[in-house]
Order: C-alpha cells, then structure tokens, then sequence
C-alpha cells in the first residue's frame, strides 16, 4: 500500500497508461488496443489498459485500484483535453491517496480522433501523444497547491438588468457589492421598454424596484457614472481602481427634483437626449429619466457653457437650495479589493445606417426598433403616441427582421431577440395605431416559454407575415397607390414572387452587437472573446459563465445574444458561482510556480525584469534571486530566459519538456 | 529526392501551444470536428513566454522537421506579454537557425485566440504542406558531433564557476 501512496525515491517508477474509448468518439478513428500495446512496451510503463469511458466511476475505479495495490505510482491517462477532464482525474488520485501531480493527460480525443480523417495516422499521432506523455511523467514530482485567502467582496461592472440581479443576489447573501456603471444611472437597456414579451407586463413595473433595491441595498456600493481603471491581482484577491467622473453635482446633497434643470438658462434641450435614443433633446443639466437611480442630476460637461466658456448666470446653483452643484468636482479614483468579479456589460444595438439600401437616416419615417421602443413607451418622447414625422398616426407599419443579423455582409449570428420584439412592438403599435401592420421575416425564431403562443396570438390579430429579406425601402413610386410612401421591396418565398408593399413608417429590427469598448474591457480584466467580440466563456455547455480567468465570471448580453429571462438566469448563475468561491474562504493555486535552484544562480538579474507580476526578488547578499510563489502566476517566461537554468517551473520544468519533445517524436 | 518521395514524405513537426489561446483554439478545432493534417503533435506550455529556443534546437535534434509556435494575439496574453517575449526570442532563434543551415519556412509563429479554431486547421495544413516541399532535415552529420547527453551540464558549469557543489 505504502509504495502506492508517494513514488519510491530510489526505485523505478511504476507509470499506468490509461487508454480511454470516449465511446466511439477516440475508438471510432484510433485502434485502442494498438495503443494501449503499444504503451505496454515503453520504459517504466508498469501497467495498460483500456475501458469505455476512463472519466466515469468504473473508469476511475480502474486507476484507483491499481495504485492502492502498487502496481503503479503515477498516471497517464490518454482521453480527452485536460482543459476538460483533467481536474477529474487529479481529484481520483487524491481519492486514492495519491498526489493529483503525479498524473498527465495525453489529449488522443480534441486534438486526434477528432480531427484526422485516416485510421493508421491517428492511431500513429496518439501513441506519438503516449509516448511523450508516458517520458515527462517520470521527472514529476509530488507537489501541494497553496491556498490563498479569498477577499469577500464583489464587483459587478455593469448595471443593466443582469448586473442588477447578480449584485442584489451577493447582497442578499450577505456579501459586500461594488456596482460599477458608466452612464448616470442603472438600468440599461430594459429601463428604456415600454413592455417586455411574451407576457407585456410593464417594463419599469419589474425593474424599477429592483433598481431602488439596489440602491438602499446596505450592502450594494453603487458607483453610476464610473468606469473600471485597471485590475490587478488575481482570483480571491483582486485590487480594482475605479474611475468616478465629476458629474458637477453632489450625490450625496442632491434629492433630484429637478428645480436646476428648470432652471437652466437654455430653456430648451440642446443636446441629443441618449436616453431617449435621439428622440427628444435634453438640457445641459439633466435627470437621465423620473426612476433614474440614483436620482441625481448630472452635468454634461460638453454643452454646459459655465464648464467650457465660465461664463453662466449659474441660475441652477441659486435654484439648488441645498447646494449641490459644485463646479470643481473632479475626476476620483476609488481603489477596492474584491475576491470576484461579475461583468455584465451587455451590448449595443446594430447601426442601420450601415445598410445603406434601408434608408435609415434617409428617409424620415424609418426607425430603429430601440426609437420605437421609446416611442411606444408611456413616460417616452413621445408619451406613448406611435405617430409620423408630421404628427400623423400611420395606417400602415412595415417592420424589418434580422436588420444586421443573419448576413454575412454585416454579422453572421442570429440575435435571437428581433422575433420576439418585433412581434411584441407590432402587437404595440396595432394597439395604438390601428394600423396595418406588415412583418418581413426570414424564420420566425419564437423558442422561449410562451414565445410561440405569443406568435399564434399575433397571428390572430391580423398582423401580416412575409416571408423574405428585404431588398430595399425606398420612396420611388411606381404606381399611384406608392405616392409619398415608403416602398419596401421583398420576395415573399412562400408565394414565390418579388412583392413591393407601401407604408407609412418602417421599423428596422436592429440586432445587438458587442459594445465598441468591449475589446478594451475584456483586456482590463484578462479575458477572451469571440470572433464578433462576445466574451468568451470558459465552456459552451459546462462552464457558460466561468471566463478563463478564474475569479471573473460573466452574466447577460456581454457574454452574447440574450433576452432579459436568459440575462437574470445567468446573472443568477454568476453569481452563485462567486459565492461558491467566495464561501470557500480559500482558493487553491496550481502549484506550476517557477522557483530558483538556489546554487546554479549566477546573480545576472535577467529574470527580476521579466517577470510582469514583479514575483522575483533579488538578495543581495546572497547574489541570487528568488521567487515569491504567491506572486508567481506560472507563466514561465523568466524560465525561459535564465541563461544557467537556475530558474524552473512546477510542471514545466526544462527536463520535463526536453523529455516530451523526446517522447512525441522518437518512439513512433 | 525525387519529386515522387517528396510526394510521399510524411514531415514530423512539433507545436508549442501557449494553454490559454492556441491550446484552447486546437480544442475547438477538434470539438468543431475541422479535420487536418496529422503530422502536427503539440505539446501544452502554459505561455508561448515559457518557450526556452533550446526547446526548439532539441526539436529539430530529434528529428523533427518543423517547428511550431502558437500563442495569444498581441495583447491578449494570458500574463500581460509573454507572448511579446516569445516574439523577440523567434526573431533571433530564426536567425541563428539560418545561420546553421535550418531554413527559416521550418519554422513559424503564429497569435491564434481561443476563438480561432480554423486557424488552426490553416496553419497546420500549411505549415504541414511547406515543410513537406522542404523535404526532410537531414540533421544526421551535426548530431553525432555533440558530446554524449549529459543533464543540465549548463547548469553544472556556472555552479562549478562559482565554486558551489555538485
């Protein structure tokens, strides 16, 4: 038992080479049993064997097994990617009272089987993969992790619905929350509906007293109008800096009734309102809109004249009878330390002037879905009035899906919300126009709770459907009937003919895109994205809101496409993976830290400027440097670099790899 | 080597893959099923940073006939800018490779992100189809002039420099 338990320090070691069939997913291209032969004959292998699926119960047992009977001290298992199971098998090594390093994954599934057409070459690529995995795992070491205290604040960057959720759900358990959002006020996207589908209940009837709940919330710091400087640190223990913009008015005196807005000596807006998405214009000083949160005003620095001329009549300091406004504020930065962070920093909305062919910007009756949103909406421009440049109600509508969506010219993906709005925003816009109202589709994409009962319903209030692309929209008449209409132009394939149908107003369905600084923010906090510049989760299916980064998960639109149920779910989810590592108390760090061999270091100092974690120390007296291995993040580039190889890392060290090249190239 | 055992050359080329963005991007291209030439086996770094040039010069010792490098876009890299480091030490490693007589189309760097999981099927056909039309490195003569493998003997040296043990 006990020679099972830590490899022998004199003896040979006993390696057990585990060949895994993933079912027919590494069968079906590579001949297991001519590898796990193969493995048999290589030096130190003790034991080979094979089994279905090596990652299930049995499949551990198997390796447990021997190791408790001694017939080997360290484990190679050919399967699948470690990125995938190799935390599986390290934890059935531990169970079996043996160290979880002395243990190598050969990936025979994701970078063999998967990929190779022929049967002879794959089954030449995997042994090739054993033989170097079955070489460096005989220089392994036992190893321990470290454990690191874990911080047991948050920081949620993003106030939108998902960003709400998750910081409300820490709270409640009783964490302490930063909440960090860029514009004045929370709210995001959802705070601009009028109703949410499929149930059309009220929009601010659902989020409003969440939003209030984040602000009285004890345990919710709320910091609007901030945006994250830089992150340091790592998972447990990150060290954020945030950036507080003067917003010219104290938050903590201002109660927000608006008396310096009244005030302000431009009587009428000036400056294109962003709330509103350009619909209306709004002053200087303003209050974002009445359930802002927190409802203070703020002041635009680029059209307030006392800021870039100072010269006002200051008429809004004299109406603040408590002395709010406050000219000199300047820019602050807030330095915290937080365990986890969630980002939620959701998405932007499809540029129509792009698809130049629709008109948008053109032609004045043409509208992006987020304008009618707005429009549609009670406390709107608008309030609540769906009507014509000239003030008419329109008496025909036509609404155009997958408006930057499903198009390779502009983006590829599907934005899985248009459907569902455009059917809700023409169910809206029926409401209250009467109109007639024209849907062009090119799949109707209702899978949701009640999303395709919601279609039928449409369906039954006479909203027409299309089946098409759009051509074009234009105001070129052809007949009498198209005279000061807008024309759009589709091929209805269910009738299989080239239709022209002239409306009033069209509604573009724009789609959602990643925030223009969204490859800015993914950098701040070490984290991948995808092709179109969605954050890129850990797992597709296992792990959809863990980042690469540990200790950074994601919740919402950021992460991609996703309506507000979908949001809340995976901010739910988020945060409960950062109390899972928050509650913990500790975190385990992978033990693959470089360290000096104290009496091959010659004192060159090449490494101390390298290393971008500031993890390596110099000792004068001594002349040698060494690492700090809390600091040390393991990336091994100092390693790399010494020039006496004093310097090697847990795992990597220059032995073990030297004797990987070996391995994959001499022994097939 | 006639154009017909060219044809029939199967090149042994080894890949460094940074863990973070080409590991993770090779994964991808196995979980998307992208088939490609079998003659790339990769071995796992956790940073194209830790990518020691010797690491390479033992590649092509034992036979390989192309080398490989895959790390993050430049300023993607998983600890700030290994991949920066990795970058430097190619440029001279390429040029001391020349210099012995290794040419350069043998070996190449490539930023391939987490995403991109068809370049990395690009990149290893092409790299795969280059080194085929090189033909096979003739390493032979050059090997058998090192002294027998001894372990670390760069390391022996400087603690004997210094008069420390071992």
């Amino acid at each position: 038992m006990s020679t099972a338990k830590t490899p022998s320090s004199n003896g040979k070691p006993k390696v057990g080479v585990y060949v895994c069939h993933c079912g027919i997913n590494i069968a079906g291209k590579v001949n297991v049993q001519e590898t796990v032969d193969f493995a048999g004959t290589l030096p130190n292998v003790t034991v080979a064997r094979e089994y279905k699926f090596m990652c299930s119960d049995p499949g551990q047992e198997l390796i447990q097994k021997d190791l408790r009977e001694g017939l080997v001290d360290r484990v190679v298992v050919a399967s699948c990617s470690p990125l995938m199971h190799e935390p599986t098998f390290r934890r059935a090594m531990i169970a079996a009272d043996a160290n979880p390093f002395l243990f190598q994954m050969a990936n025979i599934r994701e970078h063999v089987s998967w990929v190779t057409p022929d049967k002879g070459a794959a089954t030449e690529k995997s042994k090739a993969l054993i033989a170097a995995a079955v070489a460096r795992i005989v220089l392994h070491k036992p190893l321990e992790k470290t454990r690191v205290p874990v911080n047991s604040n948050a920081l949620v960057v993003g106030g939108g619905i998902a960003g709400i959720h998750a910081a409300l759900t820490l709270a409640d358990a009783g964490r302490k929350v930063y909440l960090v959002e860029k514009e004045p006020t929370i709210g995001g996207h959802m705070a601009k509906f009028d109703k949410t589908f499929p149930t059309l209940d009220c929009s601010a009837c659902i989020l409003t007293p969440k939003m209030s709940a984040v602000r009285s919330h004890p345990n919710i710091t709320l910091w609007t109008y901030s945006e994250v400087a830089g992150v340091e640190g790592f998972v447990g223990n990150f060290n954020v800096k945030v950036r507080r913009k003067p917003r010219y008015v104290k938050e903590d005196l201002c109660v927000g009734c608006y008396e310096c807005v009244e005030a302000c000596v431009f009587k009428k807006g000036v400056t294109k309102d962003e709330f509103n998405v350009g619909l209306s214009k709004r002053r200087p000083i303003y209050i974002p809109f009445p359930q802002a949160t927190p409802l203070v005003a703020v002041i635009d620095p680029e059209s307030c004249v006392q800021i870039k001329r100072n010269k006002c009549k200051k008429t809004c300091v004299d109406a603040c009878e408590r002395g709010a406004i406050d000219f000199d504020q300047k820019e602050e930065i807030k330095e915290v330390e937080v365990g986890a962070i969630i980002l939620a920093t959701g998405f932007k909305t499809f540029d129509a002037r792009r698809i130049s062919r629709y008109g948008y910007g053109k032609y004045p009756n043409i509208y992006t879905s987020l304008e009618v949103e707005r429009m549609v909406n009670a406390a709107g421009p608008t309030g609540g009035e769906v009507h014509l440049k000239n003030g008419e109600k329109p008496r025909t509508v036509g609404i155009v899906h997958c408006v930057g969506s499903r198009d390779s010219r502009t983006n590829a993906y599907c934005s899985r919300v248009c459907c569902m709005y455009s059917l809700k925003l023409a169910h809206l816009i029926k409401e209250r126009t009467g109109a007639e109202v024209y849907n062009f589709y090119i799949d109707m994409r209702t899978p949701g709770k009640g999303y395709e009962e919601f279609y039928e319903k449409l369906l039954k209030e006479n909203v027409h459907f299309i089946r098409g692309r759009v051509a074009e929209i234009s105001d070129w008449a052809t007949i009498p009937e198209e005279e000061g209409k807008l024309v759009i132009r589709a091929e209805d394939t269910l009738v299989g003919a080239v239709r022209r149908i002239p409306v009033d107003m069209v509604v573009l369905s724009v789609g959602l895109e990643p925030h223009d600084d969204a490859d800015d923010v993914r950098r701040k906090f070490n984290i991948s994205c995808s092709h179109e510049g969605w954050f890129l989760e850990r797992h597709p299916k296992l792990a959809p809101v863990s980042t690469f980064t540990d200790g950074v998960f994601l919740a919402g639109a950021c992460q991609g496409p996703k309506d507000i149920p979908d949001s809340v779910a995976q901010a739910g989810a988020a945060a409960a993976e950062a109390l899972a590592l928050i509650d913990k108390g500790y975190v385990e760090l992978e033990p693959n830290t470089a360290y000096v061999q104290e009496e091959f270091c010659s004192g060159c100092k090449t490494c101390v400027a390298l290393c971008p974690y500031s993890a390596i120390s110099f000792n004068v007296e001594k002349n040698i440097s060494s690492v700090n291995g809390a600091l040390c993040k393991g990336c091994g580039t100092c390693v790399a670099a010494c020039p006496s190889g004093a310097l090697q890392q847990n795992l990597f060290t220059d032995e073990q790899i030297l004797h990987e090249i070996e391995g994959v190239i001499s022994y097939v | 080597m006639s154009d017909n055992d060219r044809n029939h050359f199967e090149p042994r080329i080894v890949a460094f893959f940074c863990n973070w963005c080409t590991y993770t991007a090779a994964d991808l291209a196995g979980t998307a099923r992208m088939t490609y030439s079998p003659n790339v086996r990769v071995i796992r770094i956790m940073c194209s940073g830790r990518l020691d040039p010797q690491f390479v010069l033992k590649a092509f010792r034992e036979g390989a006939d192309g080398v490989l490098i895959g790390g993050c876009h430049p300023g993607d890299c998983h600890y700030q800018e290994g991949n920066y480091k990795a970058l430097r030490r190619f440029k001279l490693l390429k040029r001391f490779l020349s210099q012995m007589g290794i040419e350069e189309e043998r070996i190449r760097l490539e930023w391939i992100a987490a995403s991109e999981g068809d370049k990395v099927q690009k990149v290893i056909n092409q790299m795969t189809e280059q080194v085929r039309k090189l033909g096979p490195l003739n390493l032979e003569p050059i090997s058998q002039m090192h002294p027998p493998k001894e372990k670390n003997v760069k390391a022996k040296a400087v603690a004997m420099a210094k008069g420390g043990a071992s």
